[in-house]
C-alpha cells in the first residue's frame, strides 16, 4: 500500500547541499571543478545589455523615413556621448539648422528607414554571480554557471522575504515561544543573522533595519506587519527580490507561533557560525522555500551526526506532527492512528484523516492534508 | 475505438480518466491522480502520468502499461485504443502580445492568445502610454514562451507595426525554456509589413508569419494565428519542457493546452444546444472564464486569482471588506488576513471546520466576481468599427466595443475547479455562483463533476461521440435553475408572484417578497413550468411588471427563486448583514445546522 505523503520542511543537522548557480544570460565562468569558494567568491560574470532608448529622428528633422541615413552623422555600431549630435539637417541658412542630440551615452544600435527611429543602447552593466555558500565547485556549466556543494546544517522556513545574504548566527531569544521584541536587538547584532522565538513585529523590523541586521529568523509574523514592511499586500507568494534592508525567514506561519523545538535547537547548534540565508519563496510551480545553510567544518561533523534524524518513509503511528491549519494551527502532537477509510469531517467533506494525541492527552481527528511531519 | 485513456497534466496534479464503451455509449469508468512531476527532483512529466495511470490500473483491473509504454490497441482486459492528453504544467503557456492600437489590434491579439490557451503576461501597443525604452525593458524582463505580434489592417499602417518589431528585436528576448534557443514570434499583422518584419526580426527570433488577425477593422480572423500558437506550443514550448518529447510520442492526438481544450468543449455545448454559456474554472493559481454569446467564443484567464497559491491576491484585489461581507459570522480582520496567508503558504490544506469552509467560500465568491469583471472587459464587440445609426439609436449613443456578456441572455453557467466541483453540498456551489455572478431572469447552473472537461476537449478532436457521451452522462452535474428579477426594493415589499407547475402536477402559487431566497427541489432530468409576474418596480427581462412564462430544468439542487435584488446589495450594518446571510443560508440549507 502506498504510504501517506506528508510534505514537511527540511530541518536537518547534516545534509549535502548542492546549489546550481546560473547567470540569467550567458557569460564567463571563472572557477573550475575542485575549487574551494566562499559565499562571496565571484564564480561567473556577464554583461547585462544596456537599456535601449529610441529617438524618432525623422519627426525632429521633419524628413521622410527613407531619407534618414542622409541626415545621420553616426552609423550602426558607432559610439555616442550624451548630448552629442547623431543627426542634423542642412538648411540654406545655418541659423535654421536642427540637430538631434543623443539622450544617452552608448552605441547606435539600429537606424530604421521604415519607422524613422534610431535606437541607442546604453553601455552594458556588469553582473557578478556569487557562490552564495562556503563550498566546493563540483561541476561547471560552460558560459552558464556552476554546481557548488557543501556539507551543512540545513533549515527550511515556510515563508520569507528578501534575497541571499550571509552572516554569523546569533540568538536573541531564550526559548522558542519568546517573541523577538525591539529591546532584544542591540548594536552587537549588526551584520548578523538573528534568531528569535515565536514572533516578530513591525517595531522590531524598524529596529533591525536601523542596526543593520542582515537576517531575522522567527516562528511567526502578522500578515498585516508584512504588508506594512513591504508597502503592499503580497498577492502571490513569489519573493526574494525585495529590498527591505534584511532577509526575513518565518519557520511556522502567520500569527504568533512558537518556533518548532527541533528547528530552535538546531539553529542553537549553529550559533557563532557563518550561515548563508535566502528569503526566496515560490510556492507555485517548482516550490522554493526560504533557507538557512550553515556549512559544517570537519570538527562540527560528529556533533551534527548526533543530531541527525533517521531515514524514514511515510507517516506512521507514533510520529510527531505539527498541525498546519485551524482550529489547532501550530500545535504539536503524536499520530495515534491512521484510519484507512474516508471520514466525514465537520464541513461534511469526506477526507482521509488521522487521529492525533496532544501532550495534554486530548485526541482529535484531523485531515491528513492539514499536518506536517516533524523529523525527530 | 472502445477504450480511451486521457490525462490532464496540471501544475499540481496529473489527472487520468478511463473511458470505456458500454453498450452503444461511452462512459467514464475510473479515475486516478498523482502529483505532477515536471519540476525537480523528477523533471519528467511522464512519471506523474504513469503514476496516475497505474492508479487506474489498480482500480479497474485493466493492464494499461507495459513498463513505460502504453499498451495499444485494447484486447479484452488489456490495453487501450488511444491515449490523449492536455497540459498546463509549469505555469501553462505564457505569452506576450503586441499590436498597434491597444483597444483594436492589441485587444484582438490578446483574445487570440487567450483563446489559444495562453496566459497573457502583457499587451504592448504603440499607444499603451509607455515610452519606447519602457516597452523594451518590459519585453526583456518577462520571459514569455512566445510572442504574438499583430497590428495594422491589410494594406494599412506599416510604420507602427515595424516599430513594434524593432522594439522586440532591440529587447532580444529569451524564451523561458531552453537557454540558447530563439524565442518563437508569430507575426499576424498587416501583410504589407511582412518583408520589413522579416528583415527586422528574422535573425533575432524564430519568426512565423501567418494571416492578419484583423484584416479589416470590421472583422477578426483569429483562427490561423491560433493554430500557429498550438503548433509552436508543441514544437518549441512542449519540446523544451522536461519529459514532454516522450509524452508527445505516446499520444494519439496533439497535446493541447488545458484551457484550449476546455474552450473547445464549452463551444461545443453552446453550439449543440444553441444557447449562451458562461463557464468558469477556478483553480488554485488561476481562474479561467469562458463565454459563448451568440456563437462568439471568448476566454480570459485571471492569472492571479485562485483558491490556494493566489488566494492572497484575491484579498489584495477584492479588499478585506468585500470578502468579509459574505462571512455569516463576526470575524476579526487580522485573523482573516493570517488565515488567508497561511493557506497561501500551505496551499494543500483543507478547511476542517465549518467557519473555515465558510471563509473559503466567501473568498471564492470574490475570486469568481473579479474574474468575471475582467472577462467582461475583454469579451467585447470590435472597437473602432464604423457604426450606422438611425435617428432613434443616435440618441442612445452606444459606442462600439460593448461587452458581449449579457447576463439576461445567459442560459447556462458551468462551474469547475475544486471549490465548486467538490463543495460538500451542491447547493453551496450553486449559491456561490449566484452570489458572484448575480444572474438575471432565468438561468440554469451546472458543475463539472470531477474536472474532466480538458480530457473531453482534447478527445473531441479525435472522437466527438465519445466526448459528447461522457460529457452528457458523467461530466455535467446539473444543479438546477435560478429565477431572479431585476430591481431593488425594501425588505418584505412585494417583488415576485409566481405559479410553479411541478412535474407531478402540483402547482405552487406564491407571492415572494423582496429580500428572500427560496428553494424548490426538482430532480435532474425533470422540468417545471413557471409563470412569474414581477411587481411594478421589477423586471424579469421583458419590461417592468411584465409576466414571463418559462420551462425550468431541474438538477441535484432544484429551483432557486432569488428576490434579493439585482444588483444584490447587502445590509450596511455588520449585525444586519450577518443576520441576512444566515437567514438566506438557512432558507436553502446551505450549511449544516449548528
Amino acid at each position: 500500500m502506498a504510504h501517506t505523503y506528508t510534505p514537511g520542511l527540511r530541518v536537518t543537522a547534516r545534509a549535502t547541499i548542492r546549489k546550481k548557480r546560473s547567470l540569467p544570460i550567458q557569460g564567463d565562468v571563472t572557477v573550475k571543478p575542485g575549487d574551494k569558494v566562499s559565499a562571496e567568491t565571484v564564480i561567473a560574470h556577464t554583461q547585462l545589455p544596456g537599456k535601449v532608448q529610441s529617438v524618432n529622428v525623422v519627426n525632429v528633422l521633419s524628413i521622410p523615413p527613407e531619407e534618414l541615413r542622409m541626415f545621420m552623422k553616426k552609423k550602426e555600431g558607432d559610439s555616442v556621448q550624451q548630448g552629442e549630435s547623431i543627426a542634423e539637417n542642412r538648411p540654406f541658412i545655418k541659423w535654421f539648422k536642427t540637430t538631434v542630440p543623443s539622450p544617452v551615452t552608448g552605441k547606435v544600435e539600429n537606424i530604421s528607414e521604415v519607422t524613422g527611429q534610431v535606437l541607442l543602447r546604453e553601455p552594458p552593466t556588469p553582473l557578478e554571480l556569487l557562490a552564495y555558500i562556503d563550498s566546493e565547485v563540483i561541476e561547471i556549466y560552460p558560459r552558464e554557471g556552476a554546481l557548488v556543494q557543501c556539507t551543512a546544517s540545513f533549515v527550511q522556513g515556510i515563508f520569507g522575504v528578501g534575497g541571499e545574504t550571509n552572516g554569523e548566527i546569533v540568538f536573541a531569544a531564550k526559548s522558542s515561544d519568546e517573541p523577538l521584541t525591539p529591546d532584544k536587538l542591540t548594536t552587537a547584532h549588526k551584520g548578523k543573522i538573528v534568531v528569535g522565538g515565536s514572533f516578530v513585529g513591525m517595531d522590531s523590523f524598524v529596529r533591525a533595519k536601523e542596526l543593520g541586521v542582515k537576517g531575522i529568523v522567527v516562528g511567526g509574523v502578522e500578515a498585516a506587519d508584512v504588508k506594512e514592511l513591504l508597502g503592499y499586500d503580497l498577492g502571490v507568494a513569489i519573493t526574494g527580490t525585495e529590498k527591505i534592508g534584511f532577509t526575513l525567514i518565518i519557520t511556522e506561519g502567520f500569527g504568533k507561533i512558537a518556533m518548532a523545538r527541533r528547528t530552535f535547537e538546531l539553529l542553537g547548534m549553529c550559533v557563532g557560525k557563518r550561515a548563508s540565508v535566502s528569503g526566496a519563496t515560490q510556492i507555485r510551480a517548482g516550490v522554493i522555500r526560504p533557507e538557512i545553510i550553515c556549512p559544517l567544518s570537519q570538527k562540527d561533523l560528529a556533533k551534527a551526526d548526533a543530531f541527525v534524524e533517521k531515514e524514514r518513509g511515510g507517516l506512521q503511528a507514533g510520529d510527531q506532527i505539527r498541525l498546519i491549519r485551524d482550529p489547532f494551527f501550530g500545535r504539536i502532537g503524536l499520530v495515534k492512528s491512521l484510519p484507512h477509510d474516508l471520514t466525514k469531517i465537520d464541513t461534511e467533506s469526506h477526507v482521509r484523516v488521522l487521529q492525533v494525541e496532544f501532550p495534554d492527552g486530548m485526541v482529535a481527528t484531523i485531515p491528513r492534508a492539514n499536518v506536517e511531519l516533524i523529523e525527530s | 475505438m472502445n477504450v480511451i485513456i486521457a490525462t490532464d497534466c496540471g501544475s499540481t496534479t496529473t489527472k487520468a480518466i478511463l473511458i470505456e464503451k458500454v453498450g452503444d455509449e461511452y462512459r467514464q469508468t475510473f479515475r486516478g491522480e498523482s502529483p505532477t512531476t515536471v519540476e525537480a527532483p523528477f523533471e519528467d512529466v511522464t512519471k506523474g502520468v504513469l503514476n496516475s495511470i497505474q492508479e487506474i490500473e489498480e482500480l479497474s483491473g485493466r493492464a494499461i502499461l507495459d513498463g513505460e509504454r502504453i499498451i495499444t490497441p485494447n484486447e479484452g482486459k488489456r490495453g487501450v485504443d488511444i491515449y490523449v492528453s492536455t497540459s498546463s504544467a509549469g505555469g501553462g503557456l505564457q505569452m506576450m502580445v503586441a499590436g498597434v492600437v491597444k483597444a483594436m489590434t492589441g485587444e484582438s491579439a490578446q483574445r487570440c492568445a487567450l483563446g489559444g490557451g495562453a496566459i497573457v503576461m502583457d499587451v504592448l501597443a504603440s499607444n499603451d502610454g509607455r515610452l519606447a525604452h519602457e516597452k523594451i525593458e518590459r519585453i526583456r524582463q518577462l520571459r514569455p514562451d512566445m510572442m504574438l505580434l499583430s497590428g495594422g489592417t491589410d494594406g494599412g499602417d506599416v510604420q507602427h507595426v515595424v516599430e513594434m518589431a524593432e522594439f522586440i528585436a532591440a529587447a532580444d528576448p529569451k524564451p523561458r525554456f531552453g537557454i540558447g534557443y530563439q524565442l518563437p514570434v508569430i507575426f499576424a499583422g498587416n501583410k504589407e509589413a511582412r518583408p520589413n518584419v522579416q528583415e527586422v526580426l528574422g535573425s533575432k527570433a524564430a519568426l512565423t508569419v501567418t494571416d492578419n488577425i484583423r484584416p479589416v477593422l470590421e472583422r477578426e480572423n483569429l483562427m490561423p494565428a491560433r493554430h500557429k500558437i498550438h503548433d509552436l506550443f508543441l514544437e518549441h514550448v512542449m519540446a523544451q519542457a522536461p519529459g514532454y518529447r516522450k509524452l508527445m510520442s505516446w499520444t494519439g492526438a496533439p497535446i493541447m493546452p488545458t484551457p484550449a481544450a476546455v474552450g473547445l468543449i464549452m463551444e461545443a455545448i453552446a453550439k449543440k444546444r444553441g444557447i449562451n454559456v458562461l463557464g468558469v474554472d477556478i483553480g488554485g493559481a488561476t481562474t479561467d472564464v469562458f463565454s459563448v454569446f451568440s456563437g462568439i467564443f471568448n476566454r480570459t484567464v485571471s492569472a492571479n486569482l485562485g483558491m490556494s497559491y493566489s488566494i492572497s491576491n484575491v484579498l489584495a484585489e477584492a479588499g478585506i471588506e468585500n470578502i468579509m461581507r459574505w462571512v455569516p459570522f463576526d470575524v476579526n480582520e487580522n485573523d482573516i488576513r493570517n488565515r488567508i496567508k497561511n493557506k497561501m503558504i500551505r496551499p494543500t490544506t483543507v478547511p476542517q471546520t465549518l467557519d473555515e469552509l465558510q471563509i473559503e467560500q466567501a473568498i471564492a465568491r470574490e475570486a469568481l466576481r473579479l474574474a468575471l469583471d475582467q472577462h467582461k472587459l475583454l469579451a467585447v464587440g470590435l472597437k473602432g468599427v464604423q457604426q450606422e445609426r438611425d435617428i432613434a439609436s443616435a440618441f442612445e449613443q452606444v459606442s462600439s466595443g460593448q461587452s458581449l456578456i449579457n447576463m439576461l441572455k445567459l442560459n447556462l453557467v458551468v462551474g469547475s475547479g475544486g471549490i465548486l466541483s467538490h463543495a460538500p453540498r451542491r447547493v453551496q456551489s450553486m449559491v456561490m455562483m449566484i452570489d458572484a455572478y448575480q444572474p438575471l431572469g432565468i438561468t440554469q447552473l451546472a458543475v463539472d463533476s470531477i474536472f474532466m472537461m480538458p480530457h473531453l476537449g482534447v478527445l473531441s478532436t479525435v472522437n466527438e461521440k465519445a466526448a459528447t457521451d461522457v460529457f452528457d452522462r458523467d461530466c455535467m452535474v446539473y444543479l438546477g435553475a435560478c429565477v431572479s428579477p431585476i430591481g431593488i426594493g425594501k425588505e418584505k415589499e412585494k417583488c415576485l408572484d409566481y405559479e410553479l407547475k411541478m412535474p407531478d402536477g402540483k402547482v405552487i402559487s406564491e407571492s415572494q417578497p423582496f429580500g428572500e431566497l427560496r428553494l424548490y427541489p426538482l430532480p435532474a432530468g425533470a422540468t417545471a413550468h413557471i409563470v412569474a409576474k414581477p411587481a411594478r418596480g421589477f423586471d424579469m427581462g421583458i419590461g417592468r411588471g411584465k409576466a414571463v412564462e418559462a420551462k425550468l430544468d431541474g438538477g441535484v439542487v432544484g429551483i432557486i427563486i432569488d428576490t434579493r435584488g439585482r444588483p444584490l446589495e447587502l445590509a450596511k450594518s455588520k449585525s444586519d448583514r450577518v443576520a441576512q446571510i444566515e437567514r438566506w443560508g438557512k432558507a436553502v440549507g446551505l450549511y449544516p445546522e449548528a
